[in-house]
């Protein structure tokens, strides 16, 4: 039986999850946007992913540190992903370099 | 089945195959914290289902079992998953004359993960509204699945195995190394990344992502703008 308080916790999440979500794609997919913005949305993709993926490698637990494991697998990975071109291939690639890091440091 | 749907539902989920191969071992490990961390399968089968996104679940689950209040953690959740209103804003582009209840659908389960496969696809031209549907669907379906088996097998699975946590990382290595398309995105990738950093090792919370990746979008659109006029200018 699930607790009240982590019920309600779940479903306060979920409010403050979904209306984000939602407002963007609801308010503004039938409307004409003006033509600077939708350059800058543009590049959202390419920004959004680097400013997750960038502290998720140099960064780890609130210092910059350029000696951990992910760093070191993170160039195989990007050269993996630059010949084959094949995300799953990266994934599994880069799954086993990071793998056989950790078991040979 | 007629022709045009089942090529739909096969090229959706082709596409989000990588993204179903990276949640496996996420939503495997989320299972097992979650279980560790005093949530019954039920419990995590409901999370999984009505919020869907992976980060603030693992924060939640954190800080539920250190006692957290329970304002404090839907706060948390706010700002954690805040950036979402810019994966809406900029795939709301591709989404004109759309139903409200298949806008609905679609917003729910948008993701970092299905963010970045829809935009790369919708971009070639290709791809429509039923794709992208299937796409969040089979994320959100193999997100669900993962997580519960992690609550209910967790105790059988070795921390790590295999490299596993390393399996999301390595998928958005290749998503940014297939972004780059021109000069502009690499450096509008760098700048982002680059304030992403200072931020992070400077400042708690997540809320580097949005304020990085919005200021890297705009430094990145007027570069392109004056490339633009350049080649212009010389043609």
């Amino acid at each position: 039986m699930m607790h009240e308080d982590l019920a309600l916790t779940v479903i306060g999440m979920w409010a403050v999850t979904f209306f984000p979500r939602w407002l963007p794609v609801f308010a503004l997919s039938n409307r004409k946007l003006p033509e600077p913005l939708i350059k800058v949305l543009e590049m959202i993709p390419v920004a959004l992913l680097s400013a997750i993926v960038f502290p998720s490698i140099f960064v780890s637990e609130g210092s910059l540190d350029v000696t951990n494991t992910h760093c070191f697998t993170a160039v195989p990975t990007i050269l993996i992903a630059y010949v084959t071109r094949s995300l799953i291939g990266t994934i599994v690639g880069g799954m086993l370099v990071y793998w056989l890091a950790g078991y040979l440091g | 089945m007629n022709e045009p749907l089942k090529s739909d539902i096969l090229s959706g989920l082709s596409a989000a195959l990588p993204i179903c191969l990276g949640y496996i071992p996420l939503g495997l490990t989320f299972g097992v914290l979650a279980q560790k961390a005093g949530l019954s399968p039920l419990d995590v089968a409901f999370m999984s289902f009505i919020v869907f996104a992976g980060g603030s679940q693992f924060i939640a689950v954190a800080m539920y079992s250190g006692g957290a209040a329970m304002m404090s953690i839907v706060f948390t959740t706010f700002m954690v998953n805040l950036r979402h209103f810019l994966m809406g804003s900029s795939l709301s582009v591709f989404l004109k004359g759309k139903n409200r209840w298949t806008l609905t659908l679609f917003a729910h389960t948008i993701t970092d993960e299905s963010f970045v496969v829809n935009s790369q696809q919708y971009t070639k031209k290709d791809w429509n509204m039923r794709r992208a549907l299937v796409v969040n669907y089979a994320a959100y379906v193999s997100w669900f699945i993962s997580t519960v088996t992690g609550a209910l097998t967790g105790r059988f699975i070795p921390e790590n195995a295999l490299g596993m946590d390393y399996a999301l990382t390595a998928m958005f290595i290749g998503l940014l190394v297939f972004q780059m398309k021109h000069a502009v995105h690499l450096v509008t990738a760098i700048a982002a990344g680059f304030i992403a950093c200072a931020m992070a090792s400077r400042f708690k919370g997540n809320g580097y992502i949005i304020v990085a990746s919005v200021s890297a979008a705009v430094f990145g659109a007027m570069l392109n703008r004056m490339f633009e006029r350049k080649e212009n200018h010389d043609a």
